[in-house]
């Protein structure tokens, strides 16, 4: 197995492993721990993705000539990808837990089988 | 327990999409046409080393504008939901324990080393792996630390927010002087490209990322001085 395919196969199965959790789960914190899972498996397999054996890292130094630029180095542009993705996730993680602040102040819970007001 | 066994199902469904992605993907023996012209481009044209550097900031940088934008749109959220109700909490919260001897000597010994690390770490984004917005992460990870120590200490909401601002406004104006000096919107060519890899080089590259890490930096900690202000008070 290669480098490559076990990174993704990691990243694969931490998203598995993420969205399990959040399904199964009822405290809200533990769901929002899995979404963070899920959201690193994301970077993984997308990291994985750029990846190409054999190669180095897109900073150009004594190492990686310009000229030679285009076939020395990986793939730049997953990597600027999940930059951006990393921090929209932290956006989001702390967003989530600001409203689960919240929800915790109204209802002195954290079991999210307890707000039913959404509930059909 | 038929909602367990439907999550099952449904992970095993993905698990077997997944598997399917895996078993038909080859990766590529070459760079796609994309990656290709920056990896020659990105050197000549722009000075900078490293090439994640020079699609975020130029190549890229109105999703760069736009994600530190969903960053500020996070932090007013965060304050304005936990902003509710902190004043209807009554103020019989037992005075945290202080802090160990540990603690306290370490934080003050390293806080002014950690800041100066998140420094380092943007001003040096163009040449080495790094950013604004890890050494953003970096410096608001002294302020956590802060906060670990003392939970009751309070920081000033007006200088950080006018960090914050200054660092956007500087950033757009940057932008629009690559506007009308340079080739586009947040192009950093209208200054000097200077020696490649040195630090002052790249035309506005360093600039830029700076303002994006003091900006990512203050978010990050009104973020943090948000939640821990609502933690102390219920």
């Amino acid at each position: 197995m290669s480098l490559v395919s076990l990174a993704m196969a990691g990243g694969f199965a931490l998203i598995l492993i993420g969205l399990y959790g959040a399904l199964n789960n009822r405290n809200i914190l533990r769901i929002i721990i899995a979404f963070t899972v899920a959201n690193t498996g994301v970077h993984l397999v997308l990291v994985a993705v750029g990846y190409m054996a054999g190669r180095s890292a897109p900073i150009l130094d004594a190492a990686v000539p310009v000229e030679q630029a285009s076939a020395l180095i990986i793939d730049p542009v997953p990597q600027a990808l999940v930059l951006t993705a990393i921090v929209i996730g932290l956006g989001v993680t702390a967003l989530m837990l600001a409203y689960a602040l919240r929800l915790y102040a109204s209802r002195q819970t954290l079991d999210i089988s307890k707000f039913t007001e959404l509930k059909w | 327990m038929t909602s367990r066994l439907l999550t099952l199902v449904f992970l095993a469904g993905l698990a077997v999409l997944f598997g399917q992605l895996m078993s038909g993907y080859s990766p590529d023996a070459e760079l796609n046409l994309t990656a290709d012209y920056y990896a020659r481009h990105a050197a000549p044209d722009l000075g900078s080393p490293n090439i994640v550097t020079a699609i975020i900031v130029t190549y890229r940088g109105l999703d760069t504008l736009g994600e530190v934008t969903v960053l500020f749109l996070t932090a007013a959220i965060v304050a304005l939901v936990l902003s509710h109700g902190r004043v209807a909490q009554t103020a019989r919260a037992p005075k945290p324990l202080p802090a160990g001897e540990l603690l306290q000597t370490g934080s003050r010994l390293l806080a002014p080393l950690i800041l100066l690390f998140g420094i380092y770490v943007f001003t040096n984004g163009h040449l080495s792996p790094g950013g604004g917005f890890q050494g953003g992460a970096i410096l608001a990870s002294a302020v956590l630390l802060l906060l670990l120590t003392d939970p009751m200490r309070r920081f000033s909401h007006s200088l950080i927010s006018r960090i914050e601002s200054t660092a956007g406004l500087l950033f757009v104006g940057i932008g629009l002087l690559g506007l009308l000096l340079a080739g586009g919107f947040l192009d950093g060519r209208f200054l000097p490209l200077g020696g490649f890899g040195a630090l002052i080089s790249a035309g506005a590259i360093p600039l830029i990322y700076s303002l994006i890490g003091l900006k990512v930096g203050a978010e990050f900690s009104s973020m943090l001085l948000s939640l821990s202000e609502t933690e102390d008070k219920s």
